[in-house]
């Protein structure tokens, strides 16, 4: 392949990856951000998130858009119900305590993976995209009498992947609408300054506490939906999925949107032109010189505040 | 922080006592062990991890050719026993439970590892342990020399010996230039090393060699390695990303794709109806086993489908959608009869006979089709321990596989690479 059709296809295989990615680290990101809480398992709702879509697909039936479009609806909420609930039963326990949460969110990610392999099986399992339409993409090229257009072989993309980038956009754009213009924002925030001051202005902390867990699974959760009709739902994908997320918010500031967006299409557009031109594994070396350059040079991340 | 006190003392008094309690039932079967004691096989499963797709067939199967061997009134007169135990898919676990089958379970030998590295990190320890192990792993690793004398292949081919049928085929009637795609590790260089010699010597040529790691879940990006020039695409992947490889394959090259060969270890266990496979019709694969039922199916084959609960669409009976993995699974059937079949002419009786064992299944040449090996005939080679038989090629029509060629034995035949027979025990 050409240059630059090879450079083109890096970029968008890039941005359906960063699109993901930015979910998923924004919902660990938001965890952090207002609970102190690092959520190991988080990848595991990721995966929750795509297994439940299965269930629900499957449930619906039929090879039309509505299968997908219900799982999209559905399994988000589940899975953020079952987060809220994890919450309310472990971590608030342990008075979410920073290092003893660590603990047990390991635990709640063995728990989730296994009961995940008992219960739905080792197999990885499809479901259909609601569209998948291949759309070739044309290069232009200079030839005698001016610009032509040509047709690549393999340089598309689908328009399934095109509704994965959009749809990421869109949620992004919606929780930081709710951060910072609505009560449940305000409230959020409030939490994340001062927790007991919040709680001396009568915010039900706890509360607060459970539903913000919940929504972080829900985007992970959401992730994994988007991304099942192009990698199928299995119970181990939850794996890179955390270790990405992990790095994105330590690139980008944990607990800090617009740095974990920042941070995700950094990664996502590196480890998708690096993995083309060059090898996957030196996309993965790279990222993680990339953490430990942040860790020792500005360990708050690029866009995250300093201690207090 | 309270740590639970542990003294010298107690340890050593709790320490003994178990060992006093593993050793108690140990006396009291070996009383009874000359005549009614079950023959142990222990049963190294891939329930966790990449490999568990396999696993679960793999278990599935051995019950099924346990149940019949017991039926037909066990080994030497004793009834059969299948241990299980997970090794995660992993080598490292998988030596380990090697190690629990000979020294904690008591069993007789060691059975059914699929996943090569597992192979390759277990076998050295059963070599130590002088416990009979009989692997299901198709990795050529058997018979090039690399493992022991306790180590043997008795029930499905090695990849040098399914390529080497494949490449003559392929070149003559798909194309000469060909690109591979393989997992970047043991399986995935035994097919690299041993097809792009094997095609050269149809007088084909390797246009590509794409190695991807066994850990990826995104394909695209490698595709754009292909060259142009390619007439034939070779793909062989494994674990849980095989479905996305084969779609992302066919998003990649749309309608003006090559000719495409794969191994079915690409679909293994996956539903040739799963939306985004379309682009696979007219399409080739390797199949150790075909695994939707052909016209010219053996009264073999149905009463193996039967046994093992799979429908002539190769799916379980119970359900549609729970796909097998036919083309490697008839090989713990086979292993297991051909355990049986060794045992009865060693006179196998208890552990001091796992020598005559290994020796007893050297021994063996012929292997006729029969209910015993519903595959095809087989020939072992008890010089390299590694067994040889007929390989499919179908096509993918109307979302199923038919077979169009049938490679002989002979066609997968190649000279030894070691004398496993000349190593001491």
């Amino acid at each position: 392949m050409d240059f630059g059709p090879h450079l083109m296809l890096a970029l968008i295989e890039g941005a359906v990856l960063s699109a993901v990615l930015a979910l998923t680290a924004a919902g660990l990101s938001l965890v952090f951000g207002v609970m102190r809480v690092v959520n190991v398992a988080h990848g595991e709702f990721y995966m929750l998130g795509a297994v439940a879509a299965w269930f629900v697909a499957a449930a619906v039936g039929g090879a039309g858009p509505a299968a997908f479009l219900a799982a999209l609806a559905l399994a988000p909420l589940a899975v953020c119900a079952l987060a809220a609930a994890a919450d309310l039963a472990v971590l608030r326990r342990i008075a979410h305590d920073p290092e003893r949460t660590i603990v047990a969110t390991i635990g709640l990610l063995y728990i989730l993976q296994q009961a995940t392999l008992m219960g739905f099986g080792p197999d990885a399992r499809p479901v259909a995209p609601p569209f998948n339409a291949r759309i070739a993409i044309p290069w232009p090229v200079w030839e005698e009498g001016g610009l032509a257009l040509t047709w690549p072989w393999g340089l598309s993309v689908t328009t399934y992947k095109l509704f994965v980038i959009a749809a990421a956009a869109a949620v992004l754009a919606g929780l930081w609408l709710m951060l910072t213009r609505t009560r449940a924002g305000l409230v959020m925030r409030a939490t994340q300054w001062d927790r007991e001051t919040a709680t001396a202005f009568g915010i039900p902390v706890e509360r607060v506490y459970a539903l913000t867990f919940g929504l972080g699974a829900g985007l992970a959760a959401l992730a994994g939906v988007l991304v099942v009709p192009i990698q199928q739902a299995h119970y181990l994908m939850g794996g890179d999925a955390l270790l990405l997320s992990f790095i994105v918010v330590i690139i980008g500031g944990l607990g800090s949107l617009p740095g974990t967006l920042v941070a995700a299409l950094l990664i996502g557009m590196s480890e998708g032109i690096v993995s083309v031109f060059f090898s996957p594994t030196l996309a993965k070396i790279l990222a993680t010189l990339l953490v430990a350059l942040v860790l020792v040079f500005r360990p708050q991340g690029l866009f995250g505040a300093a201690g207090r | 922080m309270t740590l639970a006190t542990t003294t010298r003392r107690g340890a050593l008094k709790a320490l003994g006592a178990g060992t006093a309690a593993a050793a108690l039932p140990l006396w009291a079967r070996y009383a009874g062990a000359q005549s009614a004691a079950p023959i142990r096989i222990g049963f190294q499963k891939h329930a966790t991890g990449i490999g568990a797709t396999y696993g679960r067939w793999y278990e599935r199967v051995s019950q099924a050719a346990v149940k019949r061997i017991n039926e037909a009134g066990g080994i030497n007169g004793r009834p059969v026993e299948l241990v299980t135990e997970d090794d995660g898919t992993d080598p490292k676990r998988g030596a380990e439970v090697v190690e629990k089958f000979a020294l904690e379970h008591n069993c007789d030998i060691a059975f059914g590892t699929l996943f090569s590295h597992v192979v390759m990190g277990s076998a050295p320890r059963a070599g130590e342990l002088k416990l009979p192990y009989f692997v299901v792993s198709e990795g050529h690793h058997v018979a090039s020399g690399a493992l022991n004398r306790w180590t043997l292949q008795p029930g499905i081919t090695d990849v040098k010996s399914q390529v080497r049928a494949m490449a003559p085929w392929v070149a003559a009637n798909l194309g000469k230039k060909v690109t591979m795609i393989f997992p970047d590790y043991a399986f995935g260089h035994d097919h690299r090393d041993n097809f792009s010699e094997a095609i050269a010597a149809a007088g084909g040529e390797i246009a590509g060699l794409i190695a991807i790691p066994p850990t990826e879940t995104s394909f695209t990006r490698y595709f754009p390695q292909v060259p142009a020039e390619t007439e034939v695409i070779y793909h062989v992947m494994v674990g849980p990303g095989v479905l996305t490889f084969v779609k992302e394959m066919g998003e990649f090259f749309g309608p003006s794709r090559p000719q495409v060969f794969g191994f079915i270890d690409s679909l293994e266990g996956v539903d040739l109806t799963s939306p985004g496979l379309e682009f696979l019709e007219g399409t080739y694969f390797w199949e150790g086993n075909p695994r939707y039922a052909q016209p010219d199916q053996t009264s073999h084959d149905k009463a193996y489908r039967a046994a093992v609960g799979v429908d002539d669409n190769g799916a379980s009976v119970d359900d549609p959608r729970d796909v097998s993995t036919y083309a490697h699974m008839f090989g713990c059937w086979e292993t297991l009869n051909v355990i049986r079949a060794g045992m009865e002419a060693a006179g196998y009786a208890g552990p001091e006979d796992r020598q005559k064992l290994v020796e007893a299944v050297e021994a063996m040449t012929e292997m006729p089709l029969s209910d015993d090996h519903p595959q095809g005939a087989k020939v072992f080679n008890g010089k390299t321990h590694q067994v040889f038989g007929p390989q499919y090629i179908s096509k993918v029509e109307g979302g199923r596989l038919n077979v169009v060629h049938t490679a002989s034995i002979e066609d997968g035949m190649y000279p030894d690479e070691v004398d496993y027979t000349t190593q001491p025990f």
